[in-house]
């Protein structure tokens, strides 16, 4: 599909719309949204650029191959419940920090690393998926 | 370490050896034997050293616990008749060690033999030591196993595959008699340890259970110690290399069974149903074994077949009844190991140094082999009974149990005269024919064996001539604590070489006698039983092969008839359960639901999106091209992201927006290349059946939930999820909150399966056209090719 | 208002077994993907429907103010529809390619694992 239309309008759309999946990802805990949600955002967003410019284009923007980026997210979820063993609190126990960085208090814990694995997992497996049958329909 | 410990250590060394022996042997070659042998050894002189103790009458006992729940213990029981066993396992054993290095020199897979024999020790001395039920058959099925791998160890030729399979089916289909008739006793008595058992015997023998118990244990010990008519197995478990004939089928494995009967002498013995079938089973064997080793030319199978014979005579006197008749099995089974261990090892000399086996193909052997054919007759004067020999003092003794003079005794002592009569021609024929007479020329130049090869014969054979001499020693050590501890009672054991005038000497004349005649008539006698047997045409070995492929036939046919083969018989045999199941489940147990009650309020724009929902399903049914379809499904998924919006779940919404959207981008990805219509071919009247299951998991569902919902709902789950969702997980999303944390580790297992489908996706994709090819064709060797 | 979810179920279910029935692989690829829904809407309803309040917890509030809707069914479809996506992902690629590989659609015809004329396993040993 290369309808001038889109080419001109995706790279816009789509930098918004992985924002907002980030977004989306950051405020699950307290909102609606979360990691499977966000991850799926992204992977829209991935797609309507691979149509508009072919997956070569999404490939080399993604710097990484989204089976990599699943295992990575795979690997930061089960790390953060095997935090857990360091405190000697049993697996996948939620541990929570709150650090002052520029004078906000901000909360961190291992169930925010967690969802942030799953959201990689959800983004690098459908993203994969959804790019290796699009770059079969073009050849 | 206390005594406890070195025993465990002893009961474990050999299973460690089995570990090292094959690196142990690619450095050192043959000569590993010599460092191998010390296993058995060390277990040898560790019991050797309990037999003071019980020659005083005491039972060494000890052990771990291993499954207290079930009363599962890892225990020993060291008594007359084990140690008997163990000394004899560990000490053969290390001798078979030593021939196995000069049998198997230069074999490339020495090592592995080693490893297997010695898997096969640790697996005997762990059966004949056991003192729990459960520990003495998984060790019972772990010389079958052990024994199916030394049979197939040349498994690259059918003979020794059909041998190895066949002697695992009998001996560990037997076993499995065996673990029911434990069970048994262990229901009638509440005991699970051998050396607690025995005295519940008068309770046992009371049980209405008896007689089931009796006969399945029956069933193991006759099919590991090969009576007739299981005994077809052992001839054939003589393709295995010559030291595992000589150490499992002759001196040790087949005499599990006899071990059997004989602990559990005092427990089930005694009894006429006893009395009647082990002296029965036990003479057809001793005289059907012995006429067919008089029928074979081949060393081995001529003396494998008086092991059958042998092993007939055990069983015989285990279960006779009278006095002497359990000292003189303890007698001959301590004889028998000791000859025809080294009888077997001889016949491997011959064959390894002459490349013949054939008796009629062999002779004047004795000046290129004197030291063998000095060996070979001690074995075969001990076998035949003849002084000064520990064979003698057996025979003396089983005569002597035999000698009454009432019909059983006559009646039994006959066959015991024939049968020994029969052993007696054979053990010459074996062990002085080879030897004597005109010089017969061998593929290979006969010359004597290497001290590999004849150190475990010549020990044998002078042990045989020690024992008869040192007769006092022996029974005091060995005899008569083995005796009492089969009879559960003090016994003591006194023949020696003095000559003593009675029955028994006329009955071992008469045998020796007729057995020489038997020698001397030995081709003709030959020729006569194998034309009885060409006239009975069938045996239990045809017999086995008949079965074995009667049973791939029948599962052949089951399996073509339950697995067609065919995607749509599965699909309409499992929904059709289904339906089945929703249906039939509520009527038969009174669980109807109620008519429902359905609420007048409900919101136009609610009733809409169902509407939708519903179009949407009823279109991806009727659609006709694929656009249609893929739009319908769309439409359908949409309409769900709706309804779950409208009641309260905005997570899911949106979860289920994206995912339908993604869908229905990569359906259309995929069905674009795939140019087939989405409509369904078939007949209406073809199409009839499915709808009406279909229907009726859907009526099914419906019901089930209508009477699900009406009840009450236990709220405890979601109410703890929604008070601690905020004060212990810190956050408000109680969904999310859920999903990360509160069941976290379900989330991983998840993400991991997406993980693993995505990947499964990738390579489907991304396989080449070329073997994919291949696998259509079915043809494993062109997908080789094709690499 | 249950009753009404339950209805809507049966004739979810019923149209994803129908088409799972037929033995073209689109239709049956159509019929796994209504089966999902489906059992996520079995799920939904066996839960209890509750109008239009998500379980989120009011700002200040520790616990939520009066009744929402039930989280735990939702926790367990929302990873069930991700899980049901990969499957369906994963079969629709599977059909692909077994139709690319064995030129037919039809189920029936495809017999490479289970082939019509099995000959009898090999009877020596």
């Amino acid at each position: 599909m290369r309808s001038l239309i889109l080419r001109t309008v995706a790279p816009l759309i789509v930098g918004l719309m992985v924002l907002f999946s980030i977004f989306v990802l950051l405020r699950g805990h307290n909102e609606p949204g979360g990691g499977f949600i966000g991850g799926l955002i992204a992977v829209a967003a991935l797609s309507i650029y691979g149509i508009a410019f072919g997956v070569e284009t999404v490939r080399r923007a993604i710097v990484f191959h989204p089976l990599a980026i699943a295992g990575a997210g795979l690997l930061l979820s089960t790390l953060s419940g095997l935090l857990s063993m360091v405190f000697h609190v049993p697996f996948m126990t939620g541990l929570w920090v709150y650090p002052v960085i520029l004078g906000e208090e901000v909360p961190l814990s291992s169930v925010m690393t967690f969802d942030i694995g799953v959201y990689l997992v959800v983004v690098g497996a459908v993203t994969s998926v959804a790019l290796s049958l699009e770059e079969r329909g073009e050849d | 370490m206390d005594v406890a410990g070195l025993t465990f250590l002893a009961l474990l060394l050999p299973f460690l050896g089995a570990i090292v022996a094959p690196l142990l042997t690619r450095i050192l070659g043959h000569k590993a034997a010599w460092v191998l042998a010390l296993v058995p050894v060390a277990i040898f002189l560790h019991f050797a050293g309990f037999s003071a103790e019980l020659a005083r009458g005491e039972v060494v006992t000890g052990g771990y616990v291993w499954v207290p729940s079930f009363n599962v213990s890892f225990s020993w029981l060291i008594d007359g008749l084990s140690l008997t066993f163990i000394l004899l396992i560990s000490g053969i054993g290390a001798l078979i060690v030593l021939y196995s290095g000069g049998y198997l020199k230069g074999h490339p897979h020495q090592g592995r033999f080693f490893s297997f024999l010695l898997m096969f020790m640790g697996s005997m001395l762990g059966l004949v030591a056991s003192d729990s039920f459960l520990m003495l058959f998984v060790f019972w099925e772990l010389t079958s196993i052990t024994s199916f791998l030394l049979i197939g160890f040349d498994h690259q030729r059918e003979a020794a595959r059909r041998a190895a399979l066949q002697a695992l089916v009998v001996t560990g289909g037997g076993g499995l008699f065996l673990l029911a008739g434990l069970i048994i006793l262990w229901n009638i008595s509440g005991i699970t340890q051998f050396s607690l058992l025995s005295a519940f015997g008068p309770q046992v023998k009371a049980s209405p259970f008896y007689l089931a118990a009796l006969v399945l244990v029956l069933g193991g010990a006759f099919t590991k110690s090969a009576q007739f008519p299981f005994h077809f197995w052992l001839p054939n478990a003589m393709e295995a290399p010559t030291p595992v004939s000589a150490y499992l089928h002759s001196a040790t494995m087949v005499k599990a069974g006899v071990y059997l009967l004989m602990r559990l002498y005092p427990v089930l013995g005694g009894t006429p149903a006893w009395q009647v079938i082990l002296p029965v089973f036990g003479a057809a064997t001793l005289v059907i074994g012995a006429l067919l080793a008089v029928r074979q030319t081949d060393l081995k199978l001529m003396l494998a077949y008086t092991t059958v014979s042998s092993l007939g005579l055990l069983v015989l006197l285990t279960g006779f009844g009278v006095p002497y008749a359990i000292e003189a099995a303890a007698l001959y089974l301590v004889a028998h190991s000791l000859f025809k261990g080294a009888l077997f090892m001889i016949a491997g000399i011959i064959d390894h140094e002459t490349g013949m086996r054939d008796v009629t193909r062999l002779g004047g052997l004795r000046s290129a082999m004197p030291l063998t054919f000095a060996i070979a007759m001690a074995a075969a004067i001990s076998m035949g009974g003849l002084p000064p020999f520990f064979g003698f003092l057996a025979k003396e003794e089983v005569y002597t149990a035999l000698s009454a003079f009432d019909m059983r005794s006559i009646t039994f002592a006959a066959l015991a005269v024939a049968g020994n009569a029969l052993m007696f021609a054979v053990a010459f024929a074996v062990a002085l024919k080879p030897f004597i007479g005109k010089r017969i020329e061998t593929p290979q130049a006969p010359h004597e064996a290497p001290v590999l090869l004849w150190l475990g014969p010549a020990v044998l054979a002078l042990a045989g001539l020690a024992a008869a001499f040192l007769s006092g020693p022996v029974h005091s050590l060995i005899s008569s604590p083995m005796a009492s501890a089969i009879a559960g009672e003090a016994r003591t054991v006194s023949i020696s070489l003095e000559p003593h005038l009675g029955v028994p000497l006329i009955l071992s004349a008469l045998t020796v006698a007729v057995g020489v005649g038997f020698y001397l008539w030995l081709t003709r006698l030959r020729a006569v039983i194998a034309a009885v047997i060409a006239a009975i045409g069938w045996g239990p070995d045809r017999g086995f092969d008949q079965a074995m492929r009667g049973l791939v036939r029948l599962s052949a046919t089951v399996t073509r008839r339950l697995q067609n083969g065919r995607l749509d018989t599965y699909m309409t045999a499992t929904f059709a359960l289904l339906a089945i199941v929703l249906i039939a489940a509520p009527f038969l147990y009174g669980e109807l639901a109620r008519a429902p009650v359905f609420p007048q309020d409900i919101p136009l724009h609610e009733l809409a999106i169902m509407a939708i929902a519903a179009i949407g399903l009823v279109a991806v049914v009727l659609a006709k091209d694929r656009l249609t379809a893929i739009v319908s499904l769309g439409i359908q998924g949409f309409s769900v992201a709706v309804i779950f919006l409208i009641y309260g779940a905005p997570d899911l919404a949106f979860t289920q927006f994206m995912i339908e959207t993604l869908a229905v981008v990569i359906l259309a990805l995929v069905m674009t290349r795939l140019r087939l219509s989405p409509s369904d071919h078939r007949p209406f009247r073809e199409t009839l059946p499915d709808a009406a299951i279909a229907a009726a998991c859907g009526l099914g569902a419906t019901l089930f939930l209508l009477k699900v919902t009406e009840g009450p709902f236990n709220t405890a789950l979601s109410d703890f999820f929604n008070q601690y969702s905020k004060t212990i997980a810190h956050g408000a999303n109680v969904v999310n909150v859920i999903i990360v944390d509160f069941r976290g580790t379900d989330t991983l297992g998840e993400i991991a399966v997406v993980m693993i489908a995505a990947l499964a996706i990738l390579s489907l994709v991304r396989l080449r056209a070329g073997s994919l090819r291949h696998i259509a064709d079915n043809d494993p060797d062109a997908e080789e090719a094709s690499r | 208002m249950e009753p009404v979810f339950a209805l809507l179920t049966g004739i979810f279910l019923t149209i994803a077994i129908y088409l799972l029935l037929s033995k073209s692989i689109i239709r049956m690829l159509l019929g796994v993907a209504i089966l999902g829904n489906a059992v996520n809407l079995l799920i939904f309803t066996s839960g209890r429907i509750m109008r239009e309040v998500p379980p989120v917890i009011g700002p200040g509030l520790d616990v939520p103010a009066g009744p929402v809707a039930n989280p735990l069914p939702q926790a367990l479809i929302l990873t069930a529809i991700v899980i049901s996506f990969s499957f369906f992902a994963f079969l629709l690629v599977l059909s692909w390619r077994a139709y690319s590989t064995l030129g037919t659609d039809n189920t029936d015809e495809m017999r490479v694992a289970e082939p019509e004329d099995a000959t009898l396993p090999p009877l020596g040993y």
